[in-house]
């Protein structure tokens, strides 16, 4: 994966810099010390490492503004980090550039749940924002994996979505409105309180816009109440294809899980040896989720094991109750884990129509025999955001490029059918370079001319998202 | 100017030499702009429509009603109720799904599910130089790159003519609850509809008529799903709202909402016509700041629609709040939209800048 070269004339005046920096933020605030800032080399994409020329770490967005005013006058690339989560590799530094973690900004704001909504510092982490309401009954639906660490800055960076997505949406659905820092100091605020935003629906740029517009420090996100309850049912089937038609038919009558999640063999039998699920083995597993009183799931998971039965099921099993359920989702929530004790992994999130699903992984099947290394599929299958997950090994030469060259031609595939590259993990420098397999010259324009708008000396997470030499131009100007 | 194709579309723009007014269905005539009249209405016809995936694609030309219908057939819906403006605006024609996103539009449902905007998918448009760009696609996850579907949406023309919309769509329900408290003052209507909004029970609408139809306060919630489920949360709410009075509950086809969705009880009354995104527990007292000749509240509070004398500037009784306010019906000396902050109305001039450099779509209908 190619970075652009760092700029020699920001290198060398480091000390400057960080002088700079040290001016307008405390002491503790700045640091630059080659052991230090180490720690923010990378991110959850681990295979690309660059410790950056300093980090800061603002607690307000007073000291934000601060930091990105010096930092546009000094002309200093600066890469925004939330918790350093991303699998895209959105928070990957360059050597000159300054990284702005906002991991000291995870305050609640406000809570209100006559309004229903909760306004926090965005460096919180997706799971505390529910811990902060849950006392009260009430929730932040978008549930990322990594929701126990990830921070809502890096949610709203990346649109983030989850599991339970069908139902509830993902972040942009459920964000209300931010306060923003652009790269020259400028605070933005944007919607609040109130339901869409009025103007141009700049607040839906934003999301998803991976650090590249502005830095994120407050955000105003909507709360519901839970669910009263919630309850899976497994089932096991003998073909994808007979697994996708249940996906449609269970959609069709009407039924809108909260969840439907999909494993194929590999990931079970990677997942049973790992966690014991008691998984039945066979070519594609379901985990349909529904919620409601205690009757109205009854009454849904009827109908729902109805459909199912009618596709011969080599298992299908029934959470009665807590304990069956937890044990229904252990094999799934373990996945990632379990493909990790095999070997180091890569995961991929391309979306695709639901309907190419039997077509897509008999092809990547072939793919992983072509390319001689495993894949194993875990699936959001209500919405079509797929999880291949390649395994490779990392201390093998050869063998990153090779899954990395084997994930290209997945995600090409997913194009080719329909969908797109990423669904939920955003581009970063991951799929950065395959930008122009979705996407026509055209369209990569139109998107880098709102970074224009927002950014116009590109000083912020620049080398993402756009394939390099397409925002070369724009980058050097 | 009408239009066949996208190329056709794209042509048209780049050799236009003066102000284009876009058009698709022409019902909703919201904001006031001259220019040629460009007619989106001949790129239309549904592309695909997947029941099993919950989407559909269409060209923007295409009639809703001919949408709706297609959906029906296999039980499904526009879930986000997309209101129908001829009646408030006197206005003929069929609706089409481009002036749909164009304008965001969402109707009662929008608090439970979402807007448009959170339906849209994908998008392919012609920018203000005869660009045809294309952004999102046909499936319901997608963070490739930049989100310029949701910027197109609500965006009223002003960055590009939308030619084709892809669209989440969701099952249809089996019954609908409608459940109506009387007499109360807004206060309390708004403090018992988040009460409802705020609980386990699903309401898909929240409404609050200061004036219902007998001439008292109606407060009306909706619950939807399979009978049995539809029973269960109507009871479970009536305990819930008890001490709000007694609460009515009628079980049926919910045709009592298409009235709060289209706003009919203004449609006949001569005023200028607002509508008010607000934050729910603010909206009582400015409502009381307005001094409106009537009033109703959707969205449990958090939509105000108001009738008004002509020519007023509504924004100036209200005040400052947490919201904006939208001139739907009225003459052109007062601005249509909420007038933006410094630092907001700077992005948005750029981005209508960098979309559209000559200024030549829907010109003047933003201000």
């Amino acid at each position: 994966m190619e970075m652009p070269t760092p700029d020699a004339s920001v290198l060398s005046r480091k000390a400057q810099i960080v002088d700079r920096l040290s001016e307008v933020l405390p002491r503790d605030a700045v640091i630059s010390d080659e052991r230090e800032t180490r720690a923010y080399e990378c991110d959850a994409l681990t295979a690309y490492k660059c410790p950056p020329l300093c980090a800061v770490l603002p607690a307000n967005t007073k000291e934000v503004s601060d930091v990105l005013r010096v930092c546009h006058e000094m002309g200093v690339p600066v890469v925004p980090r939330g918790s350093g989560t991303s699998l895209a590799g959105g928070a990957l530094p360059t050597a000159d550039c300054v990284i702005l973690g906002v991991a000291k900004m995870n305050d609640v704001i406000e809570t209100n749940y006559d309004d229903r909504y909760i306004r926090v510092q965005s460096g919180r982490t997706n799971l505390s924002v529910t811990g902060a309401v849950e006392t009260n009954g009430f929730f932040y639906a978008p549930d990322p994996s990594s929701q126990l660490a990830c921070a809502i800055a890096g949610n709203i960076a990346m649109n983030s979505g989850g599991a339970h997505c069908l139902k509830y949406g993902v972040t942009t659905n459920n964000l209300m409105g931010v306060t923003m820092v652009l790269m020259d100091g400028t605070v933005v605020k944007i919607g609040g309180a109130h339901l869409d935003a009025g103007g141009l629906d700049i607040l839906g740029v934003i999301c998803g816009s991976e650090g590249q517009l502005g830095v994120v420090t407050e955000a105003t996100l909507r709360i519901l109440h839970k669910p009263e309850n919630a309850r899976p049912v497994l089932m096991g089937y003998d073909s994808s294809e007979v697994a996708g038609q249940v996906v449609t038919d269970i959609i069709k009558a009407g039924i809108l899980p909260v969840a439907i999640e999909f494993m194929d063999r590999p990931c079970i039998e990677a997942t049973e040896a790992f966690a014991k699920a008691g998984y039945p083995m066979c070519e594609a597993l379901l985990i349909v989720e529904v919620e409601g009183s205690d009757a109205e799931i009854d009454a849904q998971l009827k109908l729902i094991m109805e459909i199912a039965a009618r596709h011969n099921p080599v298992e299908l099993r029934e959470a009665k109750d807590a304990d069956e359920a937890g044990r229904i989702w252990l094999g799934r929530k373990s996945a990632f884990g379990a493909m990790g004790q095999i070997n180091d992994y890569m995961c991929l999130d391309g979306t695709i129509p639901v309907s190419s699903l039997p077509f897509v992984l008999k092809r990547i099947g072939e793919m992983s025999k072509e390319f001689g290394l495993d894949v194993g599929n875990v699936f959001h299958a209500g919405d079509g955001n797929m999880h291949p997950l390649i395994l490779f090994d990392a201390n093998k030469p050869g063998d990153l490029e090779r899954c990395e060259a084997f994930g290209a031609e997945i995600l090409k595939l997913c194009v080719e059918v329909g969908g797109c590259l990423t669904g939920e993990h955003g581009v970063g420098i991951e799929k950065r370079d395959l930008m122009n397999v979705q996407y026509d010259p055209a369209d990569l324009e139109a998107q880098m001319a709102i970074k224009d708008i927002f950014d116009p000396a590109w000083l912020l997470n620049a080398a993402k998202v756009f394939p390099l030499e397409t925002s070369q131009a724009r980058r050097v100007a | 100017m009408t239009p066949k194709s996208e190329e056709e579309l794209a042509q048209m723009i780049a050799g236009a030499n003066g102000p284009l007014r876009i058009k698709g269905g022409g019902t909703r005539p919201i904001g006031h702009c001259e220019g040629d009249v460009l007619n989106t209405s001949a790129m239309r016809g549904i592309s695909l429509y997947e029941p099993g995936a919950l989407t559909i694609v269409a060209g923007a030309g295409t009639p809703v009603a001919e949408v709706e219908k297609v959906l029906a057939t296999e039980n499904q819906r526009l879930a986000f109720e997309p209101m129908d403006h001829r009646a408030l605006l006197g206005t003929e024609g069929a609706p089409s799904l481009g002036g749909l996103a164009a304008a965001n539009v969402s109707g009662p449902r929008r608090i439970s599910v979402g807007a448009c905007r959170d339906f849209m998918l994908g998008v392919r448009f012609v920018d203000g130089q005869g660009n045809i760009i294309k952004n999102g696609g046909r499936v319901m996850k997608n963070v490739t790159g930049y989100d310029l579907v949701k910027l197109l949406t609500g965006s009223y023309g002003t960055l590009g003519v939308i030619t084709e919309v892809s669209l989440k769509v969701l099952p249809d329900v089996e019954t609908t609850g409608t459940l109506r408290l009387h007499g109360l003052s807004d206060h309390q209507a708004v403090t018992a509809l988040s009460a409802a909004l705020g609980s386990p029970f699903e309401a898909t609408a929240a409404a609050h008529f200061p004036k219902g139809p007998s001439g008292d306060p109606v407060t009306m919630l909706r619950i939807e799903g399979f009978a049995d489920s539809v029973k269960y949360r109507a009871d479970r709410l009536r305990d819930l709202l008890k001490a709000y009075g007694e609460v009515e509950v009628a079980v049926g086809d919910g045709a009592e909402w298409g009235l709060v969705r289209d706003v009919t009880a203004f449609a006949d009354q001569p005023g200028d016509v607002w509508r008010i995104s607000a934050k729910p527990s603010e909206a009582p007292d400015l409502v009381a700041r307005m001094d409106a000749k009537a009033v109703q509240y959707d969205w449990g509070g958090g939509l105000i629609w108001a009738l008004t004398d002509k020519g007023r500037d509504l924004r100036a009784a209200m005040g400052a709040f947490d919201g904006h306010a939208t001139l739907i019906r009225g003459a052109a000396d007062v601005p249509t939209f909420q007038p933006e902050v410094p630092a907001l109305a700077a992005i948005t001039a750029g981005l209508r800048a960098k979309f559209d450099p000559r200024g030549i779509l829907n010109p003047g209908i933003t201000t």
